[in-house]
Parts: structure tokens; sequence; C-alpha cells
């Protein structure tokens, strides 16, 4: 397969700096089949970015998990009436 | 240490997928709807609410302004129900209704400064100064305690992360909010939001970066 970018380019290894800039795309597998090789090349030698790697792996998957406040009981009663109002059964 | 594995794991998203169109789930939480069904419809003021919230605020200059996008929004769904075909997730379209009413605010409050003029941020993941000249790191970075269910001040690292969060310029917010908090797919984003593919993975990589580093900052400096 052929890549417009010299063959050079994709062969250099990658440093911290240009890694912390690709974990997101890694983590959503949205990262060049090339780019995913040497990033995936870097962290087996850098235990700094695969535990910033983990880490953000964590943090992401965590998100997901965050409850939310309770929403405001005056609100929520609001709806509720509506909801009765509009489509409540007699 | 144990590095290679952590190569071979895959990248995926860490939870699932949302559904492209209405789920079986959605269907039958729809007729529940459409019958009346109360603790139906209470149940999807619960999941939904807040992040609809939070969603609205990165469009509306006001909290107040949000509320009254988000209560729109509810009257909106439930005069919809029945005119609701099913061919996007039921939450997909709740979002949708929300971003239209919100972007509808945003037009007529001509202080405000529109969606579409999204702040321009550059700025690196992390802290140029955290690296040599070689781009190596100076000293390995310090491990944030990510993981609010193992960890000890859960509510407080909870209240920290939204926080965080909150203070983000609001296009970051917005397509954080969606896609992390919320869990949407990339391409409905894109979509709710009316952005390319591109620029949401650099809003969503930059708000990441500073959600991290404001919680490597916690970590750093705690009290």
């Amino acid at each position: 397969m052929r890549f417009w970018r010299p063959h050079r380019r994709r062969r250099d290894p990658l440093v911290c700096r240009e890694f912390v800039e690709l974990v997101s795309d890694y983590l959503d597998a949205t990262l060049p089949r090339h780019e995913r090789a040497r990033f995936e090349a870097h962290i087996a030698e850098c235990d700094g970015c695969a535990g910033y790697l983990e880490d953000m792996r964590r943090l992401i998957g965590s998100l997901h998990d965050l409850p939310d406040p309770p929403s405001d009981p005056t609100t929520r009663a609001v709806l509720l009436r509506a909801f009765r109002d509009l489509r409540g059964q007699p | 240490m144990g590095n290679r594995n952590r190569a071979a794991e895959p990248a995926s998203r860490p939870f699932p997928a949302s559904a492209g169109v209405a789920s079986e789930t959605d269907r039958a939480l729809l007729e529940r709807l459409r019958r009346g069904d109360e603790q139906a419809f209470e149940a999807l003021v619960d999941r939904h609410h807040e992040a609809l919230r939070r969603v609205a605020r990165t469009f509306v200059p006001t909290a107040a302004a949000a509320d009254d996008v988000v209560q729109e929004t509810w009257l909106a769904v439930m005069c919809g129900l029945d005119r609701f075909e099913g061919r996007c997730a039921l939450r997909t379209w709740i979002f949708r209704i929300l971003v239209n009413r919100a972007r509808t605010h945003a037009t007529r409050d001509a202080r405000h400064v529109p969606f579409s003029a999204i702040e321009q941020d550059e700025g690196p993941a992390v802290d140029p100064a955290a690296f040599d000249a070689d781009g190596h790191w100076l000293s390995v970075p310090p491990r944030l305690e990510a993981d609010p269910e193992a960890s000890v001040l859960a509510a407080e690292l909870r209240r920290h992360i939204l926080l965080i969060i909150d203070a983000l310029a609001p296009a970051q917010r917005a397509v954080i909010t969606l896609r992390d908090l919320v869990g949407f797919e990339s391409e409905d984003v894109c979509s709710l939001l009316h952005i390319s593919e591109g620029n949401q993975r650099v809003l969503l990589h930059r708000a990441r970066a500073r959600v991290r580093a404001g919680l490597a900052e916690l970590v750093e400096a705690p009290g």
C-alpha cells in the first residue's frame, strides 16, 4: 500500500510530546494504521506515556459513569404535571 | 514493566456504541410514553435532564436561559411523541430538539457569541515545560486516581471533574459532554453540533487533555 507521505517520516520514532497529542484518537480507534504502529511502539518503551495513556483510558471510562446530581424536585414536578395534562389517561 | 500488554489492549470505546436507529428498548419505552406512562417519563427525565442542561448551557449565556431551553425541549418531546418515527435513537431525537431550541435562543440574544464562533484553542495537550528539548518527559508524569469507584474521594473527585468540564470553552464542553458523559458516538455529535469530524476530534482531544491536566493539578497540589 502506498502513502503520499515520505516513507522515512513514518519510521521516525514518536517522542512523548507527540504521543500525548494522539492519545484521544488512539482510544477512539481513529488513529491511522501507520501512526498506530508508531504509537504502540512508543508505549512499549516509555513508562511515562504508558501511564498517561492508562490514566486517560480510565478517566474517559469513568466520565461515562459519572452520575449527575438529581434534577431539581420542583422542575421535575412541573414536567410531570405537564406530561399528565398532555398524555395522561382520563 | 508490563507495558507490552498495554499496547495489545483494544483501543475501542469503553462503553457500548449508541444505536443509530431506535432500539428495541427505545420502542418499548416509546410505547409506554405514548400511553402516558408517568414512570417511564420520570425515568426519561432523570436520565437526561442534567445532561440536557449541560449541553444547553454551552449555547446560551445564563443557567436560567438553559433551564428554559430544557423545559421547552421536554414539552416538545411530550407533544412530538406521536410524530417520532424512530429513524434515530430516542436520545438523539431529544438532544436534537434541545440543540435546535438552544440555537434559536442564542440567536435571539444578540449579546451572546454564537456557538459557531468557537474558541481557537491551539494549545498543546500537556504543558511544553513537562518535556525536554528532544520531546521526552523531564520526569514521569504523576498518575491520576481516575477511577471514581476505586477512590475513597469518589464524591469529591466527581465534583472536581464536573467543575473542570464546566470551566472548558463552550465547544469543548459540548463535545466532551455529548461524547464522554452522555456517550454519543462521534457521528451523532457531529450532526447534533453541525461540526466536522476533524473539528470534533480536535475539540474532544483538547477537552480530555484539559480535564486530565486539571486532575493532575489536584494530585500534585492536594487541598
